[in-house]
């Protein structure tokens, strides 16, 4: 495997190993730069993976303690741990279920579509859908997305079976098992889908893609790919011009490192991101580097979630096969005579009984509980997906006092229910429980939001340098090449699963930088 | 941060309560059981705990094992940290004395009402918290409860039921294809 030397200033750094840090990586491999792509997590396989919730969680998820505020229940439920995401080669590709939506046209002109909302700093992507679809199709077809390229749909599971004959007896019409990064069929070298069940826990067919075993391998294969597990970045380094020279990072043994690099583009995920950029003050840049706008960590989105269970009278054993296993798309546009603005998605998910017990209803105990519990192999479940507003308030900031082991301050999450998040997930935690009524639920249970794992928009696109982080193409407004890499480019939330943009924008980002490298002006 | 604290309990990590289970003797008819030996808690501190995670997460078609793991658990994290022991300790004895009797004398109503009174405590939680990750991590458990787990072994659901509901309609193949 390839090692660039640490003073080789013509490397571009990448920092996370996800959605957007692994592929953009492996297309920057493929125009023939010459990367190092930095990961906190450590290296797991397919093999190493297991089929079981707390394991995996103790294997994956990013477990450095971060605090939160604000009156979403998660900061009450799960005071230290705001998002369930990962630490791990592959980022939170080795967890997500691999729902691969489009956003829609009018989801990128918000602050036009949805004006004169008190309290949302809405803005207009400077972005439309028609720039971005040339860079969809190559995502979709990159990451095998049924539905897309002839490829079949998923078979649905017994829990789609439920979700699809109570939401077509409701009315409901765009009804199916959904646009899913997951083979139906064998393909890139991976085999299709086993119904594991296991799909947060990491894929061991390999089915459900992951930078983990795709985009990385392929850029290693290039040789120009020197992949850091283990590595911690904790500042981004910076010359008197204001240009990005270097990362700081601890390696696998706590030893300091100093990257030079050419290019620094950072993909950590909505919470890491912006606290590097935080963390990377200086005399030049003492309001964090990028942060001329003051925007860094603001406007914090994690969709608008929550989840209906329903009980049957019959079996459904929901945890069999693919955790999304279907999608009703029907409320996922715009229509302000239901009370919000935005939209929302309704997908299948299903919980092991560890998680079930953890997630039903965070903090209950006693005969009622177990009560329902005992009715889990007679549960089926969806998840809520909606576009929930930016606010300015909700933010990620770095705690004043507490510190994490490498002495930088660690973040805090804080995030407010908008009114218009209130609405909608209350509409549509009506119209979830409607669709299994309608089949004959004896019950059907509200459940409350997981920590986050869609979390955008902390260092936003903008048109303006004034109100937001970066450019169209993820380029910070203030440092010319340091990159935005990952969701926290996102304008809006929009009503999709996140991924898949996240993908496009890093492929689309590739070609600019390879196009203004070879213009000289990087 | 291990996964403990994000639910409030603090403690080390638990994989597979099954082993800390094995080994002990339980009765199908539910009758006398030995006490499994601890380390660090007293015959008398595990029977209460014991009984109190039997009302914090009541399963009636569960024996004594699963509940006695948990208590193991709790055992383990006390031999691991003395304040752990201490507040085991004060919590046990704090609920002998709310009710004018042992809990463990109590009828379960009863039970419930002093569980609820401390159901804020550092005490409830710590207990909660293990026996929630312990309990619901139990392969008896799974069973009793209806719940496969792991399924890579067999070569995942596909051919094991993922789509065998026959009290609906099969949805079309428009919406959901045949698999390959």
């Amino acid at each position: 495997m390839v090692k660039h030397a640490l003073n080789d200033d013509s490397v571009i750094v990448v920092i996370g190993s996800g959605a957007g840090g692994g592929t953009l990586a492996n297309e920057l491999c493929q125009k023939g730069f010459k990367v190092v792509l930095l990961e906190a997590g450590q290296h797991q396989s397919s093999t190493t993976f297991h089929n079981e919730e707390w394991f995996a969680f103790d294997q994956l998820a990013w477990l450095d303690k971060r605090t939160t505020s604000g009156n979403w229940r998660v900061a009450k439920d799960f005071p230290n741990l705001p998002a369930w995401i990962c630490k791990t080669v592959g980022g939170t590709t080795t967890h997500w279920a691999g729902a691969s939506l489009r956003l829609q046209e009018h989801e990128f002109q918000a602050r036009t579509h949805y004006s004169g909302i008190d309290g949302a700093n809405l803005l207009d992507w400077p972005l439309t859908l028609a720039e971005l679809e040339p860079y969809y199709a190559k995502a979709e077809t990159k990451m095998g997305v049924t539905r897309t390229n002839d490829i079949p749909g998923l078979p649905g599971n017994n829990n789609f079976k439920v979700m699809y004959n109570g939401a077509t007896r409701v009315g409901y019409k765009t009804v199916h098992t959904g646009r899913m990064a997951i083979n139906s069929r064998p393909r890139d070298g991976r085999s299709s889908c086993w119904q594991l069940g296991f799909c947060f826990q990491g894929c061991k067919s390999g089915a459900k893609w992951s930078t983990l075993y795709t985009e990385i391998p392929k850029a290693e294969a290039t040789g120009k790919l020197d992949l850091r597990p283990e590595s911690m970045v904790m500042q981004i380094q910076h010359d008197a011009n204001g240009k990005a020279t270097g990362v700081l990072y601890a390696d696998k043994d706590g030893q300091h490192q100093l990257q030079r690099a050419r290019i620094v583009c950072v993909a950590g995920n909505s919470i890491e991101t912006p606290r590097l950029l935080l963390n990377s003050s200086s005399t030049t840049f003492p309001n964090g580097l990028a942060n001329s706008s003051g925007q860094v960590g603001k406007n914090y989105m994690r969709h608008t979630t929550g989840s209906v269970f329903g009980v049957f009278k019959k079996p459904v054993h929901f945890y069999r096969g693919t955790v999304m296993a279907g999608i009703v798309q029907d409320e996922a546009v715009l229509d302000t005579s239901r009370g919000f603005t935005g939209g929302f998605e309704l997908e299948t998910i299903s919980l092991g009984l560890p998680f079930t017990a953890a997630f039903l209803n965070p903090g209950a105990w006693g005969a009622d509980y177990t009560d329902v519990l005992e009715q889990y192999p007679n549960m089926a479940a969806m998840w809520i997906v909606g576009e929930d507003m930016p606010q300015e308030k909700n933010a990620v900031t770095l705690h004043p006092t507490e510190k994490d082991k490498f002495g930088l301050p660690i973040p805090n999450v804080h995030y407010d229910d908008h009114a218009n998040d209130l609405a909608m997930r209350s509409y549509a935690f009506k119209k979830g429980a409607a669709i299994y009524d309608a089949v004959g639920a004896t019950r059907t249970i509200e459940v409350p939001p997981y920590p986050s794992t869609h979390n955008l928009g902390t260092c936003r696109q903008s048109e303006k340098a004034g109100d937001g982080v970066c450019n169209k193409w993820g380029q910070t407004h203030d440092v010319k090449n340091l990159f935005i890499s990952d969701g926290s480019q996102f304008t809006t939330s929009a009503a999709e699963n996140p991924t898949l943009t996240i993908v496009s924008l890093a492929i689309r980002q590739a070609d600019y930088i390879g196009e203004q490298c070879g213009k000289q002006n990087l | 941060m291990k996964r403990r604290e994000f639910l409030k309990t603090g403690a080390m990590a638990v994989v597979g309560s099954a082993v800390a289970a094995s080994g002990l003797v339980t009765t199908a008819s539910g009758a006398e059981e030995a006490v499994p030996k601890f380390s660090t808690l007293k015959p008398a501190e595990a029977q209460t705990l014991l009984q109190v995670s039997r009302q914090i997460f009541p399963h009636r078609k569960l024996t004594d094992a699963p509940y006695w793991a948990v208590v193991s658990q709790l055992d383990i994290a006390a031999q691991a940290d003395p304040s752990v022991a201490t507040m085991l300790a004060d919590g046990v004895a704090q609920l002998n004395s709310s009710q004018g009797s042992k809990f463990v004398d109590l009828n379960d109503q009863h039970k419930v009402e002093a569980l609820k009174a401390i159901e804020t405590t550092p005490f409830f939680q710590k207990v909660r918290g293990v026996e929630l990750q312990t309990l619901y991590s139990d392969p008896a458990v799974f069973k009793a409860m209806g719940y496969q787990g792991a399924s890579y072994a067999m070569g995942g659901y596909l051919h094991h039921g993922f789509n065998d509901l026959k009290w609906l309609p099969d949805p079309p193949q428009s919406a959901s294809p045949k698999p390959a």
